[in-house]
């Protein structure tokens, strides 16, 4: 298949773009694989792309039950940031964020990736207290992150009311400018048709059902839908659907799978130019290329898979809109959809090895995993290479549920993204 | 929404009357000084997520205030029963097959 370029455009532009090749095979399962990695979200592809690229030959599968980008990367509101409380996290998302950049020339496909600046309002004391310990911690790091003044976020984000009389004033605001946002789609399509072309097999309604292991305790096969493939080396990135696959190899992990809702309105003209989080009003919200506000609400309170969420809490993401901006609230909504967010208890993701050998995890990206899609991809393909965590997964090993070693990320963020 | 019978009150009422309490039966180990950091971890942070029937705690928070457990699907949200503390009806868990 050849590069997209201005000439390959302009060539099938002649042809109406009738002629525009399929992007990655359709290939059946083989019998063995090296890797198989189960998964086709973003995660799972980037991961097959990377372990393809740095660490091959290798024979590797992506099994995905249903498309590849039908799960949450497919129903993210996309924003990407690196400004996490801790060393960690803010490593490991940074490193993300390096690969965003390059990203669309790396894969030959324009991920749309969109550096518009993330901006997360300050409503009260409590707010400016712990921004501004963030904008500290990151600047330690070489991580950018600023304080704006009300004026100053203005003037970035001319729609801010900075009247100091409303309800939730804006007190100042949070900003990086490298955060962003991508087309979630792109993503998934991008990693599938790089990594196909490096030789993945990349393998759509295929279910994996069982897990099987060898007498020896490490894993051999995986049993699917349409049958049996044999492997030593199994990546689990299923994201909500994790514990069923860890339940199929004996394990029980520390994870809770909830619904996690969002929207878009009708489109409009270009009114919105970065992305605007306030975590005590609790909303989120951009616009995307096409022109649709795109927000963001909360996880529901309780364990479900059913990708449906009540739709009082979307509703509340929206009462929480129309109180930021007003001029919103004749707008139509278009259309709302659920996720499935595979949270941790510190809201950090759970990278590397599994008690069961031969079987490596990815997952726990919660509320906010798209933003780390290529780090994420690109540690555990060398997790998996090495059998050995990457050192910046390292710290997000299975073991710090019993250590107590947690990256607390979750009273840091306190809202979802 | 969710539309929730309180066995205490045997009444269905909006979920928004609710609080969800996570994962029911989960029982705190007796003697805390003999308890190994494994079992502390499984005790404090393991859960078994199910992907279907789970078995789970709710408070009446905004009514009669008190707990209870339910075992609801986790794939259609439905609830399959509630009851109330002390109690453990017997349901088959049966286990999705997705063959
Ligand atoms: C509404 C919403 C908004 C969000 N907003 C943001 C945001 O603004 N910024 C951000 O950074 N993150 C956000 N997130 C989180 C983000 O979407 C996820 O963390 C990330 O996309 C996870 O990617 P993944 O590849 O791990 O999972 P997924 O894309 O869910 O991929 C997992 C795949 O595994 C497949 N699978 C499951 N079980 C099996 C099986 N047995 N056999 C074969 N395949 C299987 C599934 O079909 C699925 O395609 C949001 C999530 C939601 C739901
Ligand atoms: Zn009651």
């Amino acid at each position: 298949m050849s590069d997209f370029s201005l000439l390959t455009l302009l060539q099938h532009t002649l042809s109406n773009h009738r002629k525009w090749p399929k992007q990655w095979r359709s290939p059946a399962p083989k019998a063995s694989y090296d890797v198989v990695i189960i998964g086709g979200g973003g995660h799972g592809l980037a991961t097959a792309y990377y372990l393809a690229k740095n660490h091959g030959p290798l024979r590797i599968a992506v099994l995905e039950k249903g498309w590849i980008g039908g799960g949450n990367t497919g129903r993210n509101t996309t924003i990407i940031r690196s400004n996490y409380l801790w060393e960690a996290s803010a490593n490991l998302y940074d490193h993300a964020l390096k690969l965003w950049a390059n990203l669309s020339s790396e894969l030959n496909y324009n991920v749309m990736f969109s550096p518009r600046g993330v901006m997360m309002l300050a409503h009260s004391i409590h707010d400016e207290q712990i921004f501004n310990r963030h904008i500290r911690a990151n600047q330690l790091l070489g991580i950018d992150n600023e304080w704006l003044t009300p004026q100053e976020a203005k003037q970035f984000c001319p729609v801010l009311d900075i009247d100091q009389n409303r309800r939730y004033p804006i007190r100042g605001a949070a900003l990086q400018r490298r955060g962003g946002v991508a087309r979630h789609d792109a993503v998934a399509w991008g990693y599938a048709r790089a990594a196909d072309r490096l030789g993945v097999d990349i393998i759509q309604n295929c279910e994996v059902i069982d897990i099987e292991k060898g007498t020896d305790g490490a894993v051999r096969a995986v049993e699917t839908n349409r049958g049996r493939i044999e492997s030593e080396r199994i990546g689990a990135v299923a994201a909500g659907n994790t514990s069923v696959i860890m339940g199929m190899a004996g394990l029980r992990i520390p994870l809770e799978t909830y619904p996690l809702q969002a929207l878009v309105s009708e489109p409009v003209k270009p009114i919105f130019p970065c992305v605007v989080m306030s975590n005590t009003v609790h909303a989120y919200i951009s616009q995307s290329s096409k022109g649709e506000l795109v927000i963001g609400a909360s996880t529901d309170q309780y364990v479900s898979y059913s990708q449906t969420g009540g739709l009082h809490i979307a509703s509340h993401a929206l009462e929480a809109v129309n109180e930021m901006f007003p001029m919103f609230r004749r707008l139509r909504m278009l259309r709302s959809w659920g996720g499935r967010v595979d949270v941790t208890v510190d809201r950090s993701p759970i990278i590397g090895k599994t008690p069961v050998p031969g079987l490596f995890v990815n997952c726990g990206w919660g509320t906010g995993g798209f933003k780390a899609t290529p780090g994420s991809g690109h540690v555990f393909a060398a997790t998996i290479a090495n059998d050995e965590p990457h050192h910046l997964a390292a710290p997000f090993a299975l073991s710090r549920f019993v250590s107590g070693a947690f990256i607390d990320e979750a009273a840091a963020a306190a809202v979802s993204h | 929404m969710l539309l929730i019978t309180c066995p205490y009150c045997e009444e269905s009422r909006p979920e928004l009357e609710f609080h969800y309490e996570g994962e029911a039966h989960i029982a705190r180990p007796l003697n805390p000084t003999t308890v190994s950091d494994e079992e502390w971890a499984e005790f404090l942070y393991v859960r078994s997520n199910s992907r279907g029937p789970h078995r789970e705690r709710w408070r009446h928070l905004h009514g009669c205030g008190r707990f209870f457990n339910a075992i609801r699907d986790t794939r259609t949200d439905k609830f399959i029963i509630t009851y109330r503390q002390g109690e453990f009806p017997e349901h088959e868990i049966v286990e999705e097959t997705p063959k």
